[in-house]
Formats: structure tokens, sequence, C-alpha cells
């Protein structure tokens, strides 16, 4: 249940920008998860609904997924992260610390480890919208 | 976009009174068994420890204390499990004894990570093994953690040392605190490393001599206690005083 976790990050890294923004409510906060984390969505969704302070009393949270796209350095070869194609125990790592992928993980086509992960690594604050005091 | 981790990591740390990071500008000069003996030792005195191993590319502090076959606990984020009456995180819960092999980009993103998701909750010290050098993962701490402090650890080596020129000058540069630096390994009664400490500007801790029988101890705690290398670093710990508070 880390997922718990990254919520209370999302939640502080939301009213961080809320403050700044000077948004005094908050209407919709747009959420980017890597598919390589596999986060539980429902335990995500819900702990960011039980964590939300009063000026996101009313907040919309969209969450959407982002593939997993990893590149290898040696030959190029691009391919998606395929969780079916993981043990558990790897799967649980790469949930936990999405870099260890590179423990589990090699390039289809010529084995190395080093690759880069394009998109889909972690959870990214991707938008934040409400209601500035001046707006009345 | 923004990434939401580093929002959470003053909360994460907020319970930690003192943190050392023991770090060097070499490798191979004996950090992690300072570290590993260091937080076995304050933990000994009855304070609250944690210790984690952030050379994510070569973690060696489970070796040294002996620790396999734990994991921990998931409670609205990481609780690290207490192994010698110390709570213990490091990479290897996830990677097992298979290579990591990180970029220093990834070294950051796993740091930041576990960061934003260890609960060490109340703590009097939390000890880190740092990795080498002035690299990302050194940065980093420097950038996200509130109130670190530097132990520095070298050998007599002329390399070694001036690498631990390097360092301090970036910490003092950064005005981030040295506690001072530890000389390891010490085979004569030189007293040179001392004296170039000094000149930094820097408190010398003292000299640990080279012990052979540290190597024998690897993986026991017991043994690890009663050596030379144990009964300086406690002499080095009784002299500590971080956050003008004296450690007795």
């Amino acid at each position: 249940m880390h997922e718990w976790a990254l919520a209370e990050a999302v939640i502080a890294a939301a009213s961080e920008v809320a403050e700044k923004e000077g948004l005094q409510t908050v209407r919709e906060v747009t959420i980017k998860v890597g598919e390589l984390q596999q986060l539980e969505l429902g335990i995500f969704e819900f702990a960011l609904a039980q964590l939300k302070p009063a000026k996101f009393k009313n907040a919309k949270f969209k969450v959407k997924i982002a593939k997993a796209e990893l590149k290898c350095r040696v030959c190029g070869h691009k391919w998606f992260f395929k969780k079916k194609e993981l043990n558990e125990n790897a799967s649980e790592a790469i949930h936990f610390i999405p870099e260890i992928a590179h423990t589990y993980i090699k390039c289809p086509k010529c084995g190395s480890p080093d690759f880069e992960v394009l998109q889909g690594r972690g959870v990214w604050l991707e938008s934040i919208k409400g209601v500035k005091k001046s707006d009345g | 976009m923004v990434d939401p981790r580093t929002s959470i990591i003053d909360e994460r740390m907020r319970g930690i009174d003192n943190i050392i990071a023991v770090s060097s500008g070499k490798g191979g000069v004996g950090k992690s068994l300072v570290s590993s003996t260091l937080a076995l030792i304050l933990a000994k005195k009855g304070y609250k420890v944690g210790l984690f191993d952030l050379d994510f590319t070569s973690p060696s502090t489970h070796l040294i204390l002996g620790i396999e076959g734990m994991q921990p606990k998931e409670e609205k984020g990481i609780v690290p499990p207490i192994v010698h009456g110390l709570k213990y995180m490091s990479i290897i819960y996830y990677s097992g004894e298979r290579a990591a092999p990180l970029r220093g980009a990834d070294v950051s993103n796993a740091l930041i990570e576990l960061l934003s998701i260890t609960k060490w909750e109340k703590l009097d010290f939390l000890v880190l093994d740092m990795p080498p050098g002035i690299g990302d993962a050194t940065l980093d701490l420097i950038r996200l953690i509130r109130g670190i402090n530097f132990l520095i650890v070298t050998t007599p080596s002329q390399l070694a040392f001036e690498t631990v020129r390097k360092l301090v000058g970036l910490l003092k540069e950064l005005k981030i605190p040295v506690i001072g630096v530890i000389e390891n390994m010490k085979m004569d009664n030189s007293s040179i490393i001392q004296k170039q400490t000094q000149t930094l500007g820097v408190k010398f801790l003292g000299e640990i001599p080279y012990d052979s029988s540290v190597e024998e101890a690897i993986g026991n705690t017991n043994k690890l206690l009663n050596t030379k290398l144990a009964q300086k670093v406690k002499e080095i710990a009784n002299s500590l005083s971080i956050k003008n508070q004296s450690i007795t």
C-alpha cells in the first residue's frame, strides 16, 4: 500500500502549486501514472480522496495512465513494458522502485540492461485547475 | 509536469533529529564498515537509529551486518524492518543479490522514490551509507535533505585525501556541515592526514588502525563490535557533537 505514500506526495505537491498559483479552490487535478510503477489505481484514488484538504473538497482527480516505453541504449531497440512477462517478485520490486527494472528487464533484441525509460515511469502532477481569489 | 515526490520528503524526515551522511571521495576506504559500526554503536547506546544504504550499485552494509531474509512492511508507505536494533533500509530488499546497473539519473530517481515512501518515524540518528564521490546521490541528498551532516572517511593515502579535499571544498561552498574526517586503515604513526584535515578547517575525529580481524567479523555483529575498528568508532562516537548536543 505504498500507493498511499505516493498519494500523500501528490496532495503535498498539488497544495504547493495551488498556493503558488493563488487558487482559492481547486476543481481538477490531473495526474499521470506511469505503467512501470504498476500502481493499484483503486487504492491510489481512494487515498487521494481521503487525504484531500479543504481547498480540494470538490476537486476531481483525473488519473491518466502512460504506457511504459523503453529504449535500449546499446542497439536502439524500442519496446513496451509488459507486466505479464515478469515473475511476481520482479514485478513487485519494480512496483516499489521502478529503476529496479534494470535488474530484471533486458533488451529483447540484444539482452542489455542498459536502457532508458522514454515514458511511463512514476507519478506526475500534470495540471491543476481552480478558482483564484480574484476570479470571484 | 511536477514530480510530486520531492514535496513529501521533508515530512518523511521530520521525526529524525540527526542525519549523518558517511561519505568519502573515493571507494574502498571503509565507509560502509564505519557507517554500519557507527549505527550499531549508537543503537547499543540506546538511541533510536536508522541505517540507510545508499550505495545502490554496490550495497554492502547488509553483508557487514549479516542481514538476510528481511523485508520492509507496507503501511501507507514502506516501514524498514528493525535488525540488530536498527531500522534498516537498502535497495537489496528489491534487487536481491542481483546487480542493479543504474546510470546517474536512475540512481537519483531510485533515491527520491525511497526517500518519499520510506517511513522512518521518530529517530535520534539516521546514518546514511553514501556512495563514494560527488555524484548524483550526494548532490540529491544535499538538495533534498535539510539538516544533513557529513562525516568523511579517508585512508592514509594522499590519493584518497585529494578527493576528500574536493568533497570538503564543495560542502563548504554549499554551507553543508562537516562533522569531521576519520582516517581509516592506519598503518604507521604519520600525522600528515590529521594536519591536512586541520588545514581544511575541518575537525579530525580520529584514526582507526588497520585491523585484519575485521574481514573475519563480516556478517557477525558480535564479532564486529569486538574489533579494534569498533573500539575506535566508539571513541569517535563519544566525541561527536551534532546540533550542539553531545553523544554520551
